[in-house]
């Protein structure tokens, strides 16, 4: 149960990251930081929205994704847009933004780790042990916004024309698809879906201006297993890392496990660059 | 570039002989900075060799100055070493674990190896926090008074520090200047343009790589060790992706590829840091910006414009 909904949160962010890379070809180190966005800023909505919880909660899930989001647009317009999508260039890039959203955060949210309440305590309870109905809920709703992706990118339009940019991009500008909003739309939605992760966890976990890190590694380590760029893979490593990770833990501290999970990546990525799921480099 | 060798060479003695000369007139707190500064520029160095020169876009160079400066930190605070065996500690530490990480992450390249080393830096931060009982974990050691002496110099003095960390610097700097000099630097550039054509030529992508990032880990090393020494103190955030960020950002700004460029990146962000400091707190957020400012307006670095406009001989 733990374990699917560390799954669930990651194959959220994950999917943003890999979705982000496999169109734009940009490794978003700032990715981690929209997720802490995503929750600070469930935080700022929660507080100032009043009335029961679960109203205020459903608030910050549909308006901060959306903040994160057009915040990633600007980024995408005022600054990668400029370096011409240049691998290394963003990069560098990235890495600048996660310091300004990191002191921002810090400035505005202030150090200490801050609790959102979750929207209903509902607890199922059986026999012999009981579910907190708040984790089936992040479950459910990580499949249903996944499901979302898939449709997007596979039946509409719109992924059509992600699809084919992400082929090839001077063709697909041929073809008069304006490629600079798509490349914006994928930043943000990678952005959006780093951010709805973090709103379905915050509750479970705390809103922290340091908090983004660790997704970022994780997602990272998803996305390489899974094979760089490809959705599909994604998806089975981020529920073969979240699965494993309460496992791995039960048997080595917590460090060690890191210590150990990270060396394997990237020792993954020296022996099999193409990730363990890929087909083709 | 040929016929320019006395330019050079005054230019870059001139320098190491204006830093000495600053030690008599500098005020007590700017002399403090600029010993600091030299020393992380010569981290920085390092890092110019390997990424400047042969195009390596490392993100994991904290590792190889933590590495210098738990050989060192460690030698002293277990064994009870003096600071010059410390030093040299340090030095081996840092190359050995460049050999280590570079004959594994040297096999990836562009973004891969950027990730590569992001993560077995990552993992040395873990692996430091892990044996806390032996490396003090976040706390960090303070090196005893008694290891800091190098050679009859009391490091925690002010006049031996900023005396050792100019000579330090000035080996760096013109070791750096020979180096790319030398037709082995010629190769390194090589690499960095046309890896494919360096090869057409007889020339081992492989090898050249492993070779400077074994100089770019002496470079580090010998700098983590330095500082840990002079300044009597190591720690697990000298380990953080920061420190492996930093040097980056020094080198961008200065001039990547240039051999003042890590110096003058490295003072410049320091008095940046410190100047914006006494308006703000924000520090994270002028790294970020200035990180920003460089990849955006100034891709080339402050001495890179310089000898793109003016002195095309700069090396």
């Amino acid at each position: 149960m733990e374990g699917l909904v560390t799954s669930s949160v990651l194959a959220l962010t994950a999917v943003g990251l890999s979705l982000v890379f496999g169109v734009m070809r940009v490794v978003n180190v700032a990715h981690g930081e929209f997720f802490m966005l995503g929750a600070v800023s469930a935080w700022f909505v929660t507080q100032a929205i009043p009335g029961p919880p679960w109203v205020s909660f459903s608030v910050a899930l549909a308006v901060c994704p959306l903040i994160v989001a057009g915040l990633a647009a600007a980024a995408d317009r005022m600054i990668l847009a400029r370096l011409n999508y240049d691998p290394e260039a963003t990069i560098l890039a990235t890495i600048g933004l996660l310091y300004v959203f990191q002191q921002a955060a810090l400035s505005f949210f202030g150090p200490d780790a801050r609790a959102v309440t979750a929207p209903f305590s509902l607890r199922l309870q059986f026999p012999w042990f009981g579910y907190s109905g708040y984790k089936l809920f992040v479950i459910l709703a990580a499949v249903l916004i996944l499901s979302a992706v898939w449709w997007l990118m596979q039946r509409t339009k719109a992924g059509l024309v992600m699809r084919a940019t992400q082929m090839d991009r001077t063709t697909a500008q041929a073809f008069g698809i304006n490629v600079n909003r798509v490349y914006s739309s994928v930043f943000a939605l990678g952005a959006g879906l780093a951010a709805v992760a973090a709103v379905l966890i915050v509750p479970i976990s705390q809103a922290y201006y340091l908090m983004g890190g660790e997704p970022l590694l994780l997602a990272f380590t998803v996305v390489i297993i899974g094979g760089l760029g490809s959705l599909r893979g994604t998806l089975l490593a981020a529920l073969l890392i979240g699965l494993s990770d309460g496992i791995v833990s039960m048997f080595f501290s917590p460090t060690l496990a890191k210590i150990i999970a990270t060396l394997l990546v990237a020792m993954v990525l020296v022996v099999r660059p193409q990730g363990l799921f890929g087909a083709k480099a | 570039m040929i016929g320019h060798d006395r330019k050079i060479w005054a230019l870059h003695l001139g320098l190491v002989g204006v830093l000495l000369a600053l030690h008599w007139v500098l005020p007590i707190y700017h002399h403090t900075n600029l010993a600091r500064i030299m020393v992380l520029a010569v981290f920085a160095m390092g890092y110019n060799i390997a990424f400047g020169y042969t195009g390596l876009l490392s993100l994991g160079h904290a590792l190889l100055f933590a590495a210098g400066m738990y050989g060192a930190g460690l030698s002293t605070h277990l064994f009870g070493w003096s600071a010059l065996p410390a030093l040299g500690a340090g030095l081996l530490v840092g190359v050995v674990m460049a050999a280590v990480v570079g004959a594994l992450a040297l096999r990836t390249k562009g973004v891969s190896f950027m990730i590569v080393t992001l993560m077995f830096a990552q993992a040395g931060y873990l692996c430091v926090l892990y044996f806390g009982s032996i490396t003090g974990g976040d706390e960090g050691i303070v090196i005893a008074p008694a290891s800091r002496i190098l050679a009859g110099l009391d490091l925690s003095a002010e006049t031996p520090r900023y005396l050792v960390a100019w000579a330090l610097f000035g080996a760096g700097l013109l070791g750096n200047l020979a180096l790319v000099r030398a037709p082995f630097g010629r190769v390194m550039i090589g690499m960095r343009e046309n890896e494919d054509r360096s090869q057409l030529l007889g020339y081992d992508p492989y090898r050249t790589k492993l070779v400077v990032t074994l100089v770019s880990g002496l470079y580090a090393g010998v700098a983590g060790a330095a500082f840990a020494l002079m300044f009597g103190y190591v720690g697990a955030s000298f380990a953080t992706i920061q420190y492996s960020i930093l040097p980056m950002l020094w080198v961008l700004l200065g001039g990547a590829g240039v051999v003042l460029g890590p110096f003058i990146g490295a003072l410049l962000m320091f008095y940046l840091i410190d100047i914006s400091s006494s308006y703000t707190t924000a520090n994270l957020a002028t790294i970020g910006f200035a990180l920003l400012a460089v990849v955006l307006f100034a891709p080339r670095g402050i001495l890179g414009a310089v000898r793109e406009r003016w002195l095309p001989w700069l090396p």
